[in-house]
Formats: C-alpha cells, structure tokens, sequence
C-alpha cells in the first residue's frame, strides 16, 4: 500500500494538518543549445512548460534551476531575470532543470477548503434521504479516503488507486488525533496541529501500513 | 473488541493516584480564589474543557454511533465512566417526558478519601464531572444540563448526577450527518 498523504480537516473547514508522505520527486536536468525547443509560459511565480513534452519534461513541468543556481519563480537566485537569460542566444548551452511542480501550504489550505462544501454538496445531491457526505473519490492516479468524526472532523488519506483497507488506517489516525493531539494541553482546539509525538507516531503508522495490511491490527 | 479492551488494561493506573491528584487539585484552587462560588464555577470549566476533548478519545476507541434517543446517551454516559472511572453509575429517575435522568453513583472515585470542613459546605467537590458530561455532549451538538442532586460528601445516601435534555445543536451538525 503506498500512501500519499494525510490530511486533517477541523469542523470547521480549515486545513489543521498535512503530512506528505512518500511522493516521488521527478526531477529533470538536460542541456539545451539555441532556440530553446520547449515553450515556456513565464508567469511570476513559476516558469512551466506548455508544450514541447520529450525525455521525461512532461507539460506542466516547472523550472527548478538553470546552470544550478535556482529559479526563484521568474527571477534566478542571482537576480537576473529567467526569461532575459533563456531568450539570450549569448547564454547558451543552457543547462535547465524541470521537476513537477509541488503544492504549497497555501495551495493546500485552499484544496482543503473547497474539498469542505464537495462533502457537504454531495450528502445533499443524494437521491436517499439521510445520506454522508464524500467517502471515496477515485481517480486514475489515486483514491481520496475521507472520515468524518460525529464532532465533524475530517480525516482524508490519499492513496494510490483501488487501495482497500484505508477506512481502518482513517480509525488509527483517529486514535493517534485523539491521543496525540488532544491530550497534549498546549494544543488549543481548531487550530493548526504542531505536535511532535502526533508526528512521529503517524509516521511509525504509515509505515507499518505500507510494510503490510495485516501489520494495521498491531499497535 | 478484545483488542481494545488489552489496550485498556495497558495502560490502567491506580485509581488513588487520581483522587489525589484531583484532591491537590481543589485545595489548591480553594487557596487560589478564595471563595467557594468562584471554585465551583472554575471547576465546571475546567470539566468542559476536559469533555471537549475527552469525547474524541471516547469515540474513537468505541466507535460509537449518533444517538438520536436520550436512553442511548444515557448508556453511552454509563458506559463512558467504566471506561474512565471504572464505576458504573445506576441510571434512574427518568422524567415522563423522558429527557431527563440521573446517574446514581455507589461511590465516587474522586471522593474516596475526603471529608467536607464545616465552612466548606457550598463546594461542589466533584463539579468537574458535571462539566465534563457538559462539554463531551456539546461537541456531539447535544446541549444538555448537568447539576448534582445528592452527594455523599454532604450526609446523603448515594451520589446523584441529574442530566436534562435542552435541545440539539442543528446549526452546529455536521454536513452529511443531519
């Protein structure tokens, strides 16, 4: 079983914790000699690739570094400006480097945040009365697990696809929330998780799952 | 269940250890304040706080579902001091309408060694209880009243915990649950 992340929503719906677990980083370097045969979309914050996919520079793709000194969005760590030094035909060779883009926090906390009214909308669409909200999301790449508590918390894993037995996992986390997180007097309720115990315990779990199913009964 | 049921045992301490440590507790907070009114009031807070919290713990070791029925609370409140106090209350005392009952405790673990002063008549020595009954069953959106009707420390028979039914937090359930 391979785990992608776990994600901890309060009854209110903001994000309250996020553990990224176990995501392959894709990481590209190749060098490129003049006209560039990638077309880059130069947004501020991050320059990606919009076409010209080949040799594992996927579409979507965003520039890490050039000749090693990284890209902060459109500006290099040096200062100078990403596209000046692309469109120069002086710098070449160029030696780029893509990976596939990662979320930040704050991406996070927005996903969240629209996932919240996703699980109320859907308990409402149901053609039965009295129906939960979002329980499985399945796409081709992963399954989207969510608990939600009688107080109202969520508890999402993300897995890769058809992975069964996460509804059990979602119970564990459960135990360790309440152990870890609530026991500790110096977390205050609905707030942003920063407890280390709850860290380390949830990690010991999830590796324990992905050892093997059976390894979930054992405390 | 047995699973749960090994866990608890792991993790069992004396129950003396507690009594003490709440006695120290109170006495403590009766220095502190100075006036029993003000104790009391602190306790039932500090209970609230307790329950808010407390309840997680409950339900993710019982997996209990949502009670639609003030019996199956009742239950699940009995069932709740086994599991923390290990003293089962009696539940009695059901009003006609049936949103009011009482928890009739033999004995109360936290009052096993203590004896009331004269001038300390007003303390309600356990009121934690009370709060804590409060605040588990307001983050399950059940708002309910918790006062004591009988208490040992004061001359009576049993100690009796009295829980009335005031309404359900509808605003406050949550989606996909109502």
């Amino acid at each position: 079983m391979i785990i992608y992340g776990v994600y901890i929503v309060s009854k209110s719906g903001g994000l309250i914790f996020n553990h990224d677990h176990n995501i392959p980083r894709i990481e590209n370097e190749k060098t490129f000699s003049y006209p560039i045969d990638l077309v880059l979309d130069y947004d501020p914050k991050k320059v990606s690739v919009v076409f010209g996919q080949k040799d594992g520079i996927n579409v979507g793709h965003v520039l890490v570094s050039i000749n090693g000194i990284m890209a902060n969005g459109g500006t290099l760590e040096d200062g100078r400006d990403v596209k000046a030094v692309i469109e120069d035909a002086n710098n070449y060779p160029l030696n780029l480097k893509f990976s596939r883009p990662r979320m930040t926090t704050n991406e996070k906390i927005f996903l969240a945040s629209m996932f919240y009214p996703l699980f109320a909308i859907a308990s409402q669409l149901s053609p039965e009365p009295k129906s939960s909200g979002i329980e499985v999301l399945e796409a081709d790449t992963f399954t989207l697990h969510c608990f939600q508590t009688l107080t109202g918390v969520k508890f999402m894993v993300i897995a890769e696809p058809h992975q069964t037995g996460l509804d059990i996992l979602l119970r564990r986390i459960y135990e360790l929330y309440s152990d870890y997180v609530l026991k500790n007097p110096f977390y205050s309720l609905e707030m942003p998780i920063r407890c280390e115990l709850f860290d380390n315990k949830l990690q010991a779990l999830l590796e324990q799952v992905e050892k093997g199913t059976t390894a979930l009964i054992e405390k | 269940m047995s699973r749960q049921t090994t866990r608890f045992d792991a993790k069992k301490v004396n129950s003396e250890l507690l009594t003490l440590t709440y006695g120290s507790f109170v006495t403590q907070m009766l220095r502190d304040y100075e006036n029993v009114d003000d104790v009391n009031k602190q306790l039932e807070r500090i209970g609230y706080n307790m329950g808010m919290r407390l309840i997680e713990d409950f339900l993710a070791r019982t997996s209990a579902t949502r009670c639609l029925e003030m019996r199956e609370t009742a239950d699940k409140i009995q069932n709740a001091f086994r599991m923390y106090l290990n003293v089962q209350p009696t539940i009695a005392n059901w009003s006609a309408a049936g949103d009011e009952f009482s928890l009739i405790f033999d004995n109360n673990p936290l009052t096993d060694f203590v004896e009331l002063p004269q001038d300390l008549t007003n303390l309600r020595y356990s009121a934690i209880l009370c709060g804590c009954i409060r605040g588990a069953l307001e983050m399950v959106q059940l708002e309910v009243q918790c006062w004591f009707v009988q208490d040992q420390l004061k001359g009576d028979n049993n100690t009796e915990i009295r829980v009335k039914f005031i309404r359900r937090l509808e605003d406050a359930i949550p989606a996909g649950e109502d």
